[in-house]
């Protein structure tokens, strides 16, 4: 039954993407500065070829005519051309997705590794200095901005990923850590310990299941939490990534690149979190 | 650990009241330069040194103090207040819904709202005062920054709806409405106290990233964001380490807050 | 010892030492950042830092304005001709010179380059300075090492717009990669960075007849971040840092006083000023104090520009007198001086225009609150600062002014398209020496002319006056009486004030004690101006540390 609501749950996904791609396009087109190009302050150049400059803008300021040749380009395998870099954006990403990929990859498994076993003992033991530990830890990694951290590790010779685990890692461990305190009060629960279970038994089998759903919920936010962290880290520590990429994009509005990371974002946010949101279900649908 | 919530208390309070009193405690003006002392050291004169254009380091501070924890505290609340109806309601109601609301959020997840922010701010006329453009900048964070927690939200809910508690109080009668608040809402707090205590920091920290395009409390008006932006100076913060007062205040202040309302909660629960 | 065997011991030591001091002077890799990706490794589209930057090092050009002495030298050209007032110029060409590729060099690839450049579909930004009249630009090529270029009308400053013209090759295969210069772009890691590696073909040669460059490559590492530039620099990772910020000049000359360098005022100046344009969507009043001589002359005597240089620059910049900074030694008009700072003055100017104080909020004729913003762009530390300098000294004559600061785009957006701004605060970097360089600045009709950009007949008569001096500078070959015209638009200017200047910043560079010949300048590019006799010393000559 699962197959036949497929082609549903794919177009469903397909049309959010064109969907995130059509706004996100949108967005950049009719924020302020889209057209204005820097070389236009060049004292060298005459008024006629900075009228060029303007109007080579031109083809992109109907969004929609924009976005439908776009989109037959990308049919093709063409993803555009960067105005700012001047390369074809399909070279661009290929050069600099693995890269990313890389960071975040690492990053989340880095942040989750960290948050998680942090709070395990929060969420089993309650232990009072160590709660009091471990909130201050959290704390501080928060309140650091991300381009602080990735500065810091970089001028500790560390590599991007370890600052992308440093940021995701705070937030996992508070949601993780109440997760795990609201599901260690649950009646069966406290009824399992009053029969004498071990603590480390009632955690994996009966806290666990039931934070299941939420924690995974949680690491499919995390893949866009880490995305977004990497954009701040790999700017200014220079990491040749997608997140410096969409930082310059962003300063000197490049459409084309942006339309692309928008898709490219929502595709691996969509999946992410789809994925979870299959293990939660499939999880819901074993327990008694 | 109750002499530490004790402590926490009474440190939160000290704060709060430096924060509301700053136009007597403060030892100048925060946009008072004393121009023949730029990026002075702590003296007597000036507490926490000056910064690069001769200003109170701790006036600015003080003030500073003021605008983030009135302003990012009241953003979290907005973006909780929004995850919690949009995820809770999607996790309870399910079917369609639950589609429609996972999607938005998928997609605001994705969205470079960057651009909106710019938008927002060209808009605004260019001599508006720098309280009221920071305003609009949290109410907008608010606004938008609902959608990391909502997806969890939403997880919660749906578990929540299939609880043996929650289908003993609908055969007992109880209208969807009414479950809604009193079952399923309270029964998200642990996340959604999770969502507003992270909100804060990450308000503050992305209301500092924003003034890099512009987007931040205009000169002369000081915030925690501002003032954190001068951490990116490495080397400066290392030879003048008294400039990560803003840093070591904000994490105070975050943890003091933890320690004290999670307690409360475990008392409540 | 025999004497036949001290000789050969003087003539051994004397190879030793020679070949030592050769040793010394080849090998090894240059390594700088560039701030950002080339938008493009074409030279005659290389209009960024970092484009310009890789154009410097690999291009051959006709004619090099020499950075340090500010004089022409011949280079591709062993010799030229100014004729017809400045119509046409006649190069006699150097022989026996290759691309890097083997291809000869000929009068054939400069007739070639000019009229790629000219091409009126490339816009070239180094080829709208020639253009000054339309048609057609003539080429005779008299033989394989003469030729002739004739432009439509005379061309202000003729010779010096040639140290920008990249020469390429007509006939080679290669032509993208294929260049004159000292070095030749040899890898390209998009994003990371770019080696350039030297050409073996490049002609010159030092004094003793050894082949240059010294240098086996320059390696530029794309790095936008000052901090992590310095801390490699320190680190000893890179060896150049070409321009360098005061706060960061101060903490290296601390730790490493033999690496900075402060060359002086350089030619770039820091500047504000008012949105004059007509259309522009602001308040009548403010369009009428902005237009008002006194209320800017007022605004510029309230500023306190020793301030700014001492603390927005650690010292490392002195108040600007006017556009040109006094490093131009020739072109600057020295009868000028940098305005004092006047409050009483200021106030006094703004009274005469039925500006007042009330309550310590000065006030215009009609009862408004003088209130303005100046916008600037976001994330330039040292432009915030001025702005909030200035913030302070105009609230002392009771003028609140707003300071925003934007992103790049949202500005130019401002400045050049809708008009919806105030006042600007904006610094001009200027790399030419010559006046005309700046006509896209002051013809009233022109693009740059920032407070109020293509007007179709100058609004004021002193705009006019500008506008005919600036004509006749361009159109005469006479520096002495070029100079007399020039001086004239400058005293217009500080008299005017539509731009306020506050600073000329110096040229700060560090350069690691390893580099041998090192000698920074003003002129652009300041340390590496000439790269072909930079050398490593012995210990970094092999790469890395």
């Amino acid at each position: 039954m699962w197959i036949r609501a497929l082609p549903k749950h794919f177009l469903r996904l397909g049309l959010t993407i064109l969907l995130g791609g059509l706004l996100g396009a949108t967005l950049v087109r009719f924020a302020p500065g889209f057209g204005a190009d820097e070389r236009e302050l060049d004292s060298r150049l005459s008024t006629q070829s900075i009228q060029v400059l303007r109007e080579s803008h031109a083809s992109q300021r109907n969004i929609l005519g924009y976005y439908r040749g776009y989109l037959g380009g990308l049919l093709r395998g063409d993803l555009g051309i960067s105005t700012s870099l001047e390369r074809p954006v399909a070279e661009l990403f290929a050069q600099r997705l693995p890269v990313t990929l890389r960071s975040v990859g690492m990053g989340v498994a880095g942040g989750w590794l960290l948050g998680f076993f942090l709070a395990l003992p929060a969420g089993m033991f309650r232990w009072r200095n160590y709660e009091f530990l471990t909130a201050s830890l959290s704390g501080l990694f928060l309140c650091l901005p991300a381009a602080v951290l990735g500065l810091a590790i970089v001028y500790a010779g560390g590599p991007a990923w370890v600052a992308i685990a440093l940021v995701v890692f705070p937030r996992v461990f508070q949601y993780a850590r109440n997760i795990f305190v609201q599901s260690s009060e649950l009646p069966h629960v406290l009824a399992a310990h009053a029969r004498g279970l071990r603590g480390v038994h009632i955690f994996i089998w009966h806290v666990l299941p039931n934070a299941a759903p939420l924690l995974l919920a949680l690491g499919g936010i995390s893949v866009s939490m880490a995305f977004g962290a990497a954009i701040p880290i790999e700017a200014i520590s220079d990491h040749p990534g997608i997140g410096q990429l969409t930082w310059q994009a962003a300063l000197s509005r490049d459409l084309p690149v942006l339309v692309n990371i928008t898709l490219l974002i929502t595709v691996i946010t969509l999946a992410a979190n789809s994925v979870s949101d299959l293990a939660g279900r499939a999880l819901a649908r074993q327990r008694p | 650990m109750k002499k530490v919530r004790i402590f926490s208390i009474v440190f939160l309070a000290i704060i709060f009241s430096a924060v509301l009193l700053a136009d007597v405690v403060a030892p100048a003006p925060y946009a008072k330069q004393f121009r023949e002392a730029p990026n002075a050291a702590p003296s007597m004169k000036h507490w926490l040194g000056t910064d690069d254009l001769g200003r109170d380091a701790l006036s600015r501070l003080l003030y500073g103090s003021r605008v983030s924890l009135l302003l990012a505290p009241a953003a979290a609340l907005v973006s909780t207040l929004i995850a919690a109806c949009i995820g809770g309601l999607a996790g309870y109601l399910g079917g369609w819904y639950e589609r429609v609301a996972l999607a938005a959020t998928d997609l605001s997840l994705s969205l470079p709202w960057l651009f909106l922010l710019l938008t927002v701010r060209a808009l605004l006329p260019l001599n508006v005062a720098p309280l009221t453009s920071v305003t609009i900048t949290f109410a907008l964070l608010g606004v938008l920054g609902w959608s990391s927690s909502g997806r969890i939200i939403c997880s919660g809910a749906r578990a929540i709806r299939e609880a043996d508690f929650v289908l003993q109080a609908k055969a007992l009668g109880c209208s969807p409405r009414r479950l809604f608040y009193r079952q399923v809402l309270p029964n998200l707090k642990p996340v959604l106290s999770a969502q507003f205590w992270t909100s804060i920091p990450i308000f503050i920290i992305a209301e500092a990233n924003l003034g890099i395009l512009g987007l931040g409390v205009a000169e002369p008006l000081p915030s925690w964001g501002n003032l954190l932006r001068g951490l990116e100076n490495w080397p400066e913060v290392k030879a003048s380490p008294w400039k990560l007062a803003p840093v070591v205040l904000l994490i105070a202040v975050v943890s003091c807050f933890q320690l004290v309302f999670q307690r409360r909660e475990e008392i409540a629960s | 010892m025999s004497r036949r065997g001290y000789i050969v011991l003087l003539l051994g030591l004397s190879c030793g030492l020679f070949g030592w001091r050769a040793a010394a002077q080849s090998g090894g890799e240059l390594r700088f950042s560039i701030k950002s990706e080339p938008k493009s490794l074409d030279p005659m589209l290389a209009d960024d830092d970092s484009a310009e930057t890789v154009r410097y090092l690999t291009a051959g050009v006709l004619i090099r304005l020499n950075r340090q002495t500010q004089k022409l030298e011949p280079e591709l050209a062993t010799s030229w001709k100014v004729l017809s007032g400045g119509k046409s110029i006649a190069f006699e060409l150097r022989k026996g010179v290759s691309f890097s590729d083997g291809t000869p060099f000929s009068a054939e690839d400069v007739a070639y380059t000019m009229r790629t450049l000219m091409d009126p579909n490339l816009h070239s930004p180094f080829a709208d300075p020639f253009r000054s009249a339309t048609g057609e630009v003539k080429v005779e090529i008299k033989n394989a090492n003469a030729v002739t270029l004739q432009f439509p009308a005379p061309v202000a400053n003729l010779e010096q717009l040639f140290d920008e013209v990249a020469i390429v090759s007509a006939k080679s295969l290669h032509r993208d990669v294929a260049c004159l210069g000292p070095f030749v772009v040899a890898e390209h890691a998009a994003g990371a960075s770019i080696v350039l590696r030297r050409n073996p073909n490049y002609w010159k040669h030092d004094a003793s007849g050894k082949p240059l460059p010294y240098l086996d490559a320059v390696r530029l590492d794309i790095q936008q971040n000052r901090d992590l530039e310095m801390l490699r620099f320190r680190r000893e990772e890179i060896q150049l840092i070409n321009m360098i910020d005061p706060d960061a000049f101060d903490r290296l000359a601390t730790d490493m006083p033999s690496a900075v360098h402060d060359a002086g005022p350089s030619f770039d100046t820091e500047q504000m000023w008012f949105n004059q344009v007509a259309s522009a969507p602001i308040a009548d009043y403010k369009k009428a104090w902005f237009r008002s001589q006194n209320f800017r002359r007022a605004i510029s005597q309230a500023i306190d520009r020793g301030d700014m240089c001492r603390i927005a620059f650690g010292g490392h910049a002195r108040p600007a007198a006017g556009l040109l900074s006094p490093a131009n030694h020739f072109w600057f008009n020295q009868k000028l001086h940098a305005e004092e700072t006047d409050l009483t003055g200021a106030m006094k100017r703004l009274a005469d225009d039925g500006f007042h104080l009330e309550k310590d909020v000065l006030r215009d004729r009609e009862g408004h609150a003088v209130e303005f913003s100046i916008i600037t762009n976001a994330g330039n530390k040292v432009r915030e600062r001025l702005a909030v300098m200035m913030q302070d000294d105009l609230s002392k004559i009771g003028i609140r002014l707003n300071v925003v600061t934007l992103d790049f785009p949202s500005l130019i957006e401002r400045i050049s398209h809708s008009f919806s701004y105030e006042a600007c605060l904006l610094g001009l970097v200027n790399v030419d020496l010559d006046p005309s360089s700046q006509m896209n600045v002051w013809l009233s009709s022109a693009s740059n002319h920032q407070w109020n950009p293509e007007e179709k007949s100058p609004a004021t008569e002193w705009e006019a006056e500008i506008d005919k001096l600036m004509r006749a500078q361009a159109s005469s070959t006479d520096n002495k009486k070029r100079k007399e015209y020039f001086d004239r638009v400058q005293e217009i200017v500080a008299e005017q004030a539509p731009f306020i200047y506050l600073v000329n910043k110096n040229a700060l560079s560090a350069v690691s004690p390893s580099v041998r010949n090192a000698a920074p300048v003003v002129l652009r590019p300041q340390t590496y101006w000439n790269i072909d006799s930079l050398y490593l010393a012995p210990a970094s000559a092999g790469g890395r540390p």
